[in-house]
């Protein structure tokens, strides 16, 4: 009965009520790419593959992997990321 | 023609519904179309049929204020209505003639459970038309609402109280001023506030609705130009609004001003100050690091909220020295810093204490400033007994602090003691004041044991006089 999941709105309503995305960046260059596996089978040739790619055009890269795909990421992880790379691709290939 | 219907609504905990068990029996038998619900306790009347109105839709859907209530429906039209137990009423609108005959002719009833506190303001917001105007944001049912408020960038840092529906109304209940009254545009972004807006904010602050009346007064003194609420927004200074409230609504809502009046632990000084930066934050736009860029701030910009002392007839209010008629309520809005503690526990005599506490108000902004900015003395009760006992008022201490405070430019000129901060060198000759005549409050304050005052620096805007002073406005209820 105490419903909470409708909430007023305190602001002048000047932005979207939806929150905006992150623009992508325009470009990679300069920028050091987190390639994350999640854990799941085969997530490793994925990251493996982009990790190739990125290599090839000379974008820095750092590899990390999730302890199991079952759960979210530990909070040391992701801030380990956000610490070390400002660009992510979680990947998932089955 | 149509035959009569009949809904009748009961309460367990209603020692008249409980004295009337017979007669709602006798009902049951007697009138065929009959529906009874009960609002609390499932188990009355559940021999005689009653349905268990537990979400108070029916209460709420047929306006009950009191039970017993027995309603007719004549096809769609309500016939008749008969509230408590008034026992030549119920034979009338039943057509029983002896109906409870062994009963008192009279009994009161009891309030319906949907006006109990609260109640109603949520029953309107899942049954009803709440009529609120604002943007509904709609958020998973699975979401923390305090996260989603985070989330969303509407919280000062701290945790905020999720602006729902029932909130708001219950908010709203605080003030006569109708939801849709705008009271002002809020800068940075010069946006419409109004009343409800101003609700949403007070609801995420914490305020209770009681409050609403010196929130809005706040935001008013904000909104007055001469308070310059942009400029101090976006200054690199440290200052932010304080709020001073004074008159019988300080003591209504139980603000304090006594033990700790500056510190944590009341929740209207602290809710409502809060409210005030919130309005500014998410109304208005003005965000630390984008339009505020204070290069240190102070914590007084979560909140800063507090009531005069006025237990003693002798004192006069700030707010009827700045011109608000005796026994209103006011709010007095003043730009300025954190707290700058004032320790004196040796002066005995009012001539000492004056030049003690001018030594310690000439380092407001910086001790060769002057006429840069205002200031607040926040005088402790035993530091006002001195004056007291020494038959000054507030006029009296006021004169005596500014002609202590008038100093020699020379010795406040740049580069004056090998300080390169200081007043123009044209000036070395002047007796120059440390305030504008109009640049120092007294305000009383604070626990009885204590030798100790505060000082609030005010902005360095003030000394720009004329373009910038403190508000001070009435309240309206």
């Amino acid at each position: 009965m105490n419903n909470e999941s409708i909430l007023r709105d305190p602001t002048a309503e000047t932005s979207p009520a939806l929150r905006a995305r992150l623009q992508p960046p325009a470009s990679l260059n300069g920028l050091t790419v987190a390639l994350l596996d999640i854990g799941k089978a085969r997530g490793d040739e994925y990251v493996d593959r982009l990790q190739e790619l990125l290599s090839a055009r000379g974008i820095s890269w750092r590899r990390y992997k999730k302890p199991t795909n079952t759960r979210t990421a530990p909070v040391e992880l992701l801030q380990q990321i956000a610490r070390e790379c400002q660009v992510a691709v979680i990947a998932l290939s089955d | 023609m149509d035959s009569a219907r009949f809904a009748l609504f009961v309460k367990q905990d209603c020692q008249t519904c409980t004295l009337l068990v017979p007669v709602f029996e006798r009902l049951r038998e007697s009138l065929p179309d009959l529906a009874i619900y009960v609002q609390d306790d499932p188990r009355f009347l559940s021999s005689a049929g009653a349905a268990y109105d537990k979400t108070l839709e029916k209460s709420f859907r047929a306006d009950i204020e009191i039970t017993p209530t027995l309603i007719r429906m004549t096809g769609q039209s309500e016939t008749g209505r008969v509230c408590g137990w008034v026992r030549d009423e119920w034979r009338n609108i039943t057509g029983i003639a002896k109906l409870g005959q062994d009963l008192p002719a009279y009994s009161p009833g009891c309030g319906s459970k949907t006006r109990q506190p609260g109640v109603w303001e949520r029953l309107v917001a899942q049954f009803g038309d709440s009529q609120l105007k604002s943007r509904p944001i709609q958020i998973d049912e699975w979401d923390d609402p305090i996260e989603a408020c985070f989330d969303r960038g509407w919280s000062d840092g701290l945790p905020v109280v999720p602006p729902t529906d029932e909130r708001i109304l219950r908010m709203l209940s605080g003030t006569n001023r109708r939801p849709d009254e705008t009271i002002g545009l809020v800068p940075p972004d010069l946006a419409e506030c109004t009343v409800e807006k101003v609700a949403i904010n007070a609801v995420m602050a914490g305020c209770k609705p009681e409050y609403m009346p010196v929130v809005l007064a706040a935001l008013e003194a904000a909104l007055d130009p001469l308070f310059t609420m942009h400029g101090l927004l976006c200054t690199t200074c440290f200052s932010g609004p304080i709020v001073i409230v004074n008159g019988p609504i300080s003591r209504a809502i139980n603000m304090n001003w006594g033990i700790n009046a500056l510190g944590q632990g009341n929740r209207a000084n602290a809710t409502i100050g809060r409210a005030l930066q919130l309005i500014i934050r998410n109304v208005g736009g003005g965000r630390p690091g984008e339009i505020d860029r204070a290069t240190l701030g102070q914590p007084g910009k979560y909140t800063f909220c507090f009531a005069e002392d006025e237990t003693d007839p002798a004192w006069e209010p700030l707010s009827v020295s700045r011109g608000i008629p005796s026994g209103r309520s006011a709010v007095t809005l003043f730009q300025g810093d954190g707290i700058q503690g004032f320790v004196d526990q040796k002066s005995r005599a009012p001539e000492e204490l004056t030049r003690s506490l001018a030594m310690a108000l000439t380092a407001v902004s910086h001790p060769k400033q002057a006429q840069t900015a205002n200031a607040i003395l926040i005088l402790s009760p035993e530091h006002y007994s001195i004056f007291r006992d020494a038959g000054w008022d507030r006029t009296r201490i006021t004169k005596e602090l500014h002609a202590a405070l008038l100093r020699p430019g020379r010795d406040l000129i740049v580069g004056a003691h090998g300080v390169g901060e200081g007043i123009p060198a044209s000036r070395a000759e002047e007796m120059v004041p440390k305030f504008w005549d109009d640049g120092l409050l007294i305000v009383r304050a604070g626990g009885s044991a204590g030798m100790f005052s505060a000082i609030c620096a005010g902005w360095t805007g003030g000394r720009a006089r004329g373009q910038t002073k403190p508000i001070t406005k009435e309240l309206r209820l």
